[in-house]
């Protein structure tokens, strides 16, 4: 056999079988995350036929997007006044209860955006496949599987086969060199790489990341760097494991454990990319290089170095893309040539299945001790889980959080997706550790600036994007 | 087989061009709309901010506001139309507007995949050919187009030029019959059967043990 990819020696071990000459096969799945607005259309389209779900243990469902974040909850707090949400979380619970299907509840100490609990309960192993109803799917590449996003039909197919007919994606490697400087995280990296291949960039590829500074990099930067792989249209983004994944995932609730664990550590070493293989597109970065980036514009690609200034459309060749950062800028309220630095913000967010778990809180807090949110701006924080939310505690972050003026808030999508009451007003403008900075994202009109955690920190104590390098930290 | 979608072999009508890159499904169907726990009711949500104002007036100045693309059934769209978001309720609100067949040189990934799931062809063109047929799209007197799936051929009068497209034969095959994908491969249940018996033996940790409710993790340190 010729030498394959690590994405292609994951799809061979999961395909079921080949579906015709049409190049697509059956591809078994492991895993499966639900939330409540992608998987009610699921179940209904399955009860219609009177169909049954294949393997429950393979699924669990959490309740992320429509449920508030109000800093207090119990049951009283979480009586959702909103019917519309209500239904969709009542029908969520009433699916698992029918099909077995294990549910994480507004109120279950383990709740929490789906591909942050994923993570931290170990639901995802080396090697697996893993789909969602949810685009952010890619997140688990950083645990050496293969994730992707699905629609509500997907879903429901998910359900009733265990399969998806799939057409094998093309292979793109992402090579990083170098070390990451002081005040450089993935989100930049990310944005970086976004910024350079376009948001089309690695459509119809799956990206492995490999160098250096991956090799150099926590499990929890990999997980970001692999979540935002969506961004550039990457219908999948992989690592292969190491021992920095490993001792992450050893001893998480849903980790085999013992002499299970040994035999599963010595075949999880074996998932690489064979020598020889060849990828379909390479891109080298040099870590080295990079510096805190923001975005400008309305697409994840429209971004610069925080030191950069915004670009003239003027100076595109490309017609549609002049249009489109015409119109980004005319949303954004920016000139051509406008330095980023010193842009006054109304609002600062931490939050998001990109950047929520403990070292993105912990990384924030390095410029809040002693200092205070800047006056007029509303900072909030929501933990990626309720876990992570405990451990801040715990650790003495959320403390840091509360004396510097930022709002600590339960687990939840919130003012990533703004689905909850979590949302901008027109105008707003808002330094945000989220992934999309797309038009009316975080509310109809509102105002999205793309940056780390610490980033949006710095930001929030100083009024307006600021580089953190400038700033000294305690 | 049931059908879960109505089958499209032909398709005539009213051609609009879009021609802006990466509309987002954040755009196409904007998140008041996504509080339903079924696939109806979306028409008016398709590229709401787009289509109508604040005070929820219709824009007079968008395109599918206007005679006579407001009776539009191919929408040809600028690079990467739907990307981001997963949300299926874009395509049931543009199918239900009445939006049958999407054209242009590329698509977001789920979106394309959602289309298909819900019978309507997403074609992908060489940029070229997506320019050319842009022009016709913005007269309302040659905005005319006809498809037909079988042939792979799209034609526009306006120009009397035939244009053959690829599509995957799956798709296509599932395009013209309405095929309903989960019981086509319910029809291979046996091989999923054989393949997880073999593979959960190689693979023991994918049967994931059980726990209860009330067990947690351990707060660990990376």
């Amino acid at each position: 056999m010729s030498p394959r990819t690590l994405y292609q020696r994951i799809v061979d071990a999961h395909t079921v079988r080949p579906l015709g000459n049409s190049g697509q096969i059956l591809l078994y799945v492991d895993r499966q995350v639900l939330n409540e607005y992608t998987s009610p259309q699921a179940f209904a389209a399955l009860h219609a036929q009177g169909r049954k779900v294949w393997r429950p243990s393979s699924t669990f469902a959490v309740v992320d997007h429509v449920n508030a974040t109000t800093p207090v909850r119990n049951a009283r707090t979480m009586v959702l006044v909103d019917a519309d949400r209500a239904r969709q979380v009542n029908t969520l619970a009433e699916n698992c209860a029918r099909h077995g299907i294990e549910l994480f509840d507004m109120l279950d100490e383990r709740q929490g955006i789906e591909h942050v609990v994923a993570s931290e309960q170990g639901w995802v192993l080396p090697g697996m496949v893993m789909a969602s109803g949810d685009s952010h799917t890619t997140t688990h590449g950083a645990m050496g599987a293969l994730g992707f996003g699905i629609g509500s039909s997907e879903i429901e197919h998910l359900l009733a086969t265990q399969t998806l007919i799939y057409r094998p994606q093309k292979n793109m490697r992402v090579t990083v060199q170098g070390q990451m400087p002081a005040g450089v995280t993935a989100k930049d990296l990310v944005l970086s790489l976004i910024a350079q291949i376009g948001v089309d960039g690695a459509s119809g590829h799956v990206i492995e990341y490999s160098g250096e500074a991956i090799r150099a990099m926590g499990v929890e930067g990999r997980l970001t760097l692999c979540n935002m792989s969506v961004e550039a249209a990457a219908r999948g983004a992989i690592m292969a494991p190491d021992d920095a994944l490993f001792n992450y995932l050893h001893g998480r609730t849903r980790v085999p454990q013992g002499a299970a664990w040994d035999a599963a550590v010595t075949q999880w070493r074996l998932l690489r990319s064979d020598d020889g293989a060849v990828f379909d597109r390479e891109i080298s970065l040099n870590a080295s290089t990079l510096a805190p980036r923001v975005t400008w514009g309305t697409s994840p690609d429209q971004g610069v170095p925080i030191d950069g200034v915004v670009p003239d459309p003027a100076h595109e060749s490309d017609p549609e893309r002049r249009r489109g950062m015409q119109r980004a800028l005319a949303y954004m309220d920016l000139q051509p040539g406008q330095p980023l630095q010193g842009l006054p913000i109304s609002h600062a967010f931490i939050g998001s299945c990109t950047n929520s778990r403990i070292d993105d809180l912990r990384d924030a807090t390095r410029f809040l001790k002693g200092r205070r949110v800047a006056p007029g701006v509303r900072a909030l924080v929501v933990p990626g889980s309720s876990m992570v939310r405990a451990q801040a505690e715990a650790e003495g972050i959320a403390r840091i959080f509360e004396e510097a003026g930022f709002e600590w808030r339960q687990a939840g999508c919130s003012m990533c997706v703004a689905m909850n009451e979590d949302h901008l007003n027109a105008g707003d403008r808002c330094a945000s550790s989220t992934n999309r900075n797309f038009e009316g994202r975080q509310g109809l009109g509102a105002r999205t600036h793309l940056m780390s955690p610490a980033m949006v920190a710095a930001a929030a104590v100083s009024g307006a994007l600021t580089d953190l390098r400038a700033m000294p930290c305690h | 087989m049931t059908c879960t979608f109505q089958a499209i072999t032909t398709l005539s009508g009213t051609a609009c061009a879009l021609p802006l890159p990466h509309v987002d499904t954040d755009q196409i169907m904007p998140k008041q709309f996504l509080k339903g726990i079924d696939r109806q009711g979306l028409a008016r949500g398709f590229l709401h901010d787009m289509r109508f104002d604040a005070s929820g007036q219709a824009r007079s100045d968008f395109v599918l506001n206007q005679a006579p693309w407001t009776e539009a059934k191919f929408l040809i769209t600028g690079a990467n139309f739907g990307c981001g978001s997963s949300r299926e309720h874009a395509v049931w609100g543009m199918r239900e507007l009445g939006i049958r067949c999407v054209l242009g040189t590329s698509f977001g990934g789920i979106f394309s995949d959602n289309c298909i799931r819900n019978g309507v062809p997403a074609l992908v063109l060489p940029a070229a050919e997506v320019t050319r047929l842009m022009a016709p799209a913005q007269d309302p007197q040659r905005c005319q187009m006809a498809l037909d799936l079988a042939a792979q051929t799209l034609h526009t009068p306006a120009d009397d030029q035939t244009l053959h497209f690829d599509i995957d034969p799956l798709h296509q095959e599932m395009l013209l019959h309405g095929l309903d994908a989960v019981g086509m491969s319910l029809t291979h249940a046996a091989n999923i059967h054989a393949f997880e018996a073999r593979h959960l033996q190689a693979n023991p940790w994918v049967m994931p043990p059980q726990k209860k409710p009330t067990q947690k993790n351990p707060p660990k340190e990376n």
